[in-house]
């Protein structure tokens, strides 16, 4: 009986399965630990946002070392991003897909995150992934308060009709 | 190959690997986060929770050998950063954009290449987001 229960719970929570999510985490898992052991780099994703401005912008915040001495190999990394996402759709022989979400949606949203990322640190893959492997209490302030916000604006922008 | 060559070999590799990863589990997909976040679908905690947890095993094996890293000379660490308001409310920020898109760094390029090509826009968005943390660095610095 529990465990029928147990059953019913999972296909409630997880109606599209879960083994392509923990597949998927597993391989970011190990793409994160790969670039720790060949450079020792904890890598995240929106770092590389502000390397790339330090290409072009003469603003002394964007001329830090440490931006200027990263930014090739994360441009790179980026550009890996949108390869791997590629080759796999092309092998796996799934079609090209394209989002229904509003294009200003998209935008506004874009802009938060860029601004919220950089001002707290890190984002999904910095704080969400290496920052909590690295136990950090920041990283975990940070995933409870973008996850807790995120949860309630998704809710609101639902309720307000905007679908999708 | 040079040092600089190899490390940017090695960025490339990874961002592949990282890319697959972010395409298998569909993070890719706006509308999948959105799910996830309207609480239809638990899965993105799966993803998370499966990388950090094979993040966690790696960078805290690492971090006790006291090495250092082959291509960089970089002593192996943790990734730990000041909690301070900042991360309070950048990352109270960033929950709005997410929550507003769906959208987070590195599945935005990912989604690239599985030909989302209107997430453009985000990309677009999140460049001026990085700019506009700039300038707020820069004034606070002044």
């Amino acid at each position: 009986m529990v465990l029928i229960q147990i059953a019913d719970l999972v296909v409630t929570a997880f109606p599209n399965g879960i083994s392509h999510y923990l597949i998927g985490g597993i391989v970011i898992g190990a793409s994160v630990v790969f670039m720790y052991f060949t450079t020792g780099q904890i890598i995240g994703a929106s770092t590389a946002l502000e390397t790339t401005v330090s290409y072009y912008s003469k603003l002394k915040w964007f001329q830090q070392e440490e931006f200027i001495s990263s930014r090739d190999w994360r441009a790179v990394f980026t550009v890996g991003l949108i390869v791997g996402a590629a080759g796999y759709t092309l092998v796996s022989g799934a079609e090209l897909w394209v989002t229904e979400v509003q294009w200003w949606r998209l935008l506004i949203g874009g802009l938060l995150i860029g601004v919220g990322a950089r001002l707290g640190k890190g984002c999904t893959s910095g704080h969400g992934i290496c920052g909590l492997a690295s136990f950090s209490p920041a990283s975990l302030v940070n995933v409870v308060v973008f996850l807790g916000v995120a949860i309630i604006v998704a809710h609101l922008t639902e309720l307000l009709g905007v679908v999708p | 190959m040079s040092r600089a060559g190899q490390i940017l070999v090695a960025a490339f590799v990874g961002g592949i690997i990282f890319g697959v990863g972010l395409t298998i589990s569909q993070m890719t997909h706006p509308e999948v986060v959105l799910d996830f976040l309207q609480l239809d679908d638990f899965g993105l905690l799966l993803v998370m929770g499966g990388g950090a947890t094979v993040a966690a095993i790696g960078i805290q094996m690492g971090a006790r050998t006291g090495k250092s890293a082959p291509l960089t000379g970089k002593k192996y660490g943790l990734r730990v950063r000041e909690l301070d308001s900042d991360v309070i409310i950048g990352g109270a920020i960033f929950g709005i954009g997410w929550g507003v898109a769906g959208v987070c760094p590195g599945p935005a390029f990912a989604s690239l290449g599985i030909g989302n090509y209107v997430i453009v826009w985000s990309i677009v968005g999140m460049i001026i987001g990085a700019h506009i943390h700039g300038f707020i660095k820069e004034s606070r610095a002044n």
